[in-house]
């Protein structure tokens, strides 16, 4: 038997955040152009989500595009070049091919050949991905590692649905994980509830478009796709139980985000901002005043005029916040995403 | 068991917690959507309050059964 000892990857002590980046589309959607096909109005949205406009991409901007976009402007920030990094995660639901990545494509185009793999973990994503991006640092099996959450969600909505679809928005955040000398990521707080897998869902299947497509072809009878109970048609797209999305992402999500706290040592003083996933205003008010957060504590409102984008929304709002209050730099931020799984992460992390 | 008549003063606090009607507008043959106009974003709010003053469980599935102030109060009385 061989007594060679196996090389291993030398841990380092801490990793932060260096830098991040957001590519926002330029088609801004209000409500009165939403308001129709599901019988409402601005007021009503208004008062249900707090969203005035959302950003959309063209048909012409893909995930990609706007993946790519933020990515680039995180390793700009961060004052490297694409060379440097050692691993590339992209968490999004949208890509629209199941294979290959997104993440390996964006490798491909800053002509790198870094591990480059998508993750698949919704509203949540971005917290996965740092999850993953600080633990493949501190590990030392990565020095620089980019994680970008990016969504195109306007390709997967239904114009009837009055259950998501108009909270949705287009968009990408990124951030450039590093080694550094004291933890700027805390604890990841993460987990998943599938028991609750059809409380946020796709209509169907791809396996199930398949299907439909097939009978369409054999009988030359379309019905199928149009008729009651197609929900808006052949192509899959999203739909939740509002209700109980509500209640398990402000009282579930306050336990964790609290316990998140706890297990990085820190209080709510502590925080210089709370930037959770854009899902509804009202969610985000009833979390804040869960959380008991102080007055000085800057929270993360983006949705207002972005809406819901999904992996996407944790990283954007931390960019605005940054763009808009600079001095929000250096102090330590609670992030914590929740969505379809169900799944949930969080970390306290040191703002950029 | 609760008393019913204290868990209507109780829900009604609730519902003005939450919303800003008078207590006095809670009343037993009040429908929460139609008469009061709770959302249904502020009704789970009103549940989840509702729960932890009564200390009883109201399952997601139950909450859309509760549609008039008195179901609400039934449910809670025989849950408690």
């Amino acid at each position: 038997m061989s007594t060679v000892s196996l090389n291993q990857y030398n841990p380092t002590k801490g990793s932060r955040i260096l830098s991040v980046g957001a590519f926002r589309p330029n088609r801004l959607v209000g409500n009165e152009e939403l308001a129709g096909p599901i019988d409402s109005s601005d007021e009503w949205i208004q008062q249900r989500t707090g969203i005035v406009t959302r950003q959309r991409a063209e048909a012409d901007i893909s995930l990609y595009d706007m993946a790519l976009g933020a990515g680039k402007q995180a390793i700009d920030r961060a004052g490297i070049k694409a060379s440097d990094l050692d691993a590339i995660v992209v968490s999004t639901v949208t890509f629209p091919y199941p294979t290959g990545s997104a993440a390996a494509l964006i490798a491909g185009e800053l002509d790198i050949t870094v591990p480059a793999y998508d993750i698949s973990a919704a509203c949540a994503g971005y917290c996965y991905g740092v999850a993953q991006a600080d633990a493949l640092v501190r590990s030392g099996m990565a020095d620089k590692v980019l994680v970008i959450g990016a969504e195109k969600l306007s390709d997967f909505v239904d114009p009837t649905d009055r259950s998501i679809s108009f909270l949705l928005g287009d968009g990408a955040g990124a951030v450039v994980l590093g080694a550094a000398d004291e933890p700027g990521i805390s604890k990841s707080n993460w987990g998943s509830k599938g028991q609750e897998w059809d409380m946020i869902r796709m209509t169907r299947s791809n396996l199930d478009m398949r299907d439909i497509i097939e009978e369409v072809e054999r009988t030359g009878d379309a019905t199928a796709i149009t008729e009651p109970g197609s929900q808006g048609g052949i192509w899959p797209t999203l739909r939740q139980e509002g209700p109980s999305v509500f209640r398990w992402a402000v009282w579930e999500m306050a336990k964790v985000a609290k316990q998140t706290l706890a297990d990085a040592g820190v209080e709510p003083e502590d925080l210089a901002a709370f930037i959770p996933h854009q899902a509804n205003m009202r969610i985000i008010d009833e979390f804040a005043k869960q959380l008991k957060l102080p007055e000085h504590v800057a929270i993360g409102r983006d949705i207002a005029d972005a809406g819901n984008t999904s992996a996407a929304s944790i990283p954007m709002a931390m960019h605005r916040l940054l763009e808009e209050r600079p001095e929000l730099s250096g102090g330590l931020a609670l992030q914590i995403g929740f969505g379809a799984g169900l799944v949930y992460g969080a970390q306290v992390v040191r703002l950029p | 068991m609760a008393n019913k008549e204290d868990i209507l003063a109780g829900l009604a606090e609730i519902v003005n917690e939450e919303t800003g009607l008078e207590t006095e507008e809670v009343q037993l043959d009040k429908n929460f959507t139609d008469d009061l106009d709770i959302d249904s974003i502020s009704m789970m709010t009103i549940v989840v309050n509702a729960e932890e003053k009564f200390d009883v469980k109201i399952p997601d599935e139950e909450v859309k059964n509760l549609k008039t102030v008195q179901d609400a109060v039934d449910f809670i009385a025989n849950a408690s």
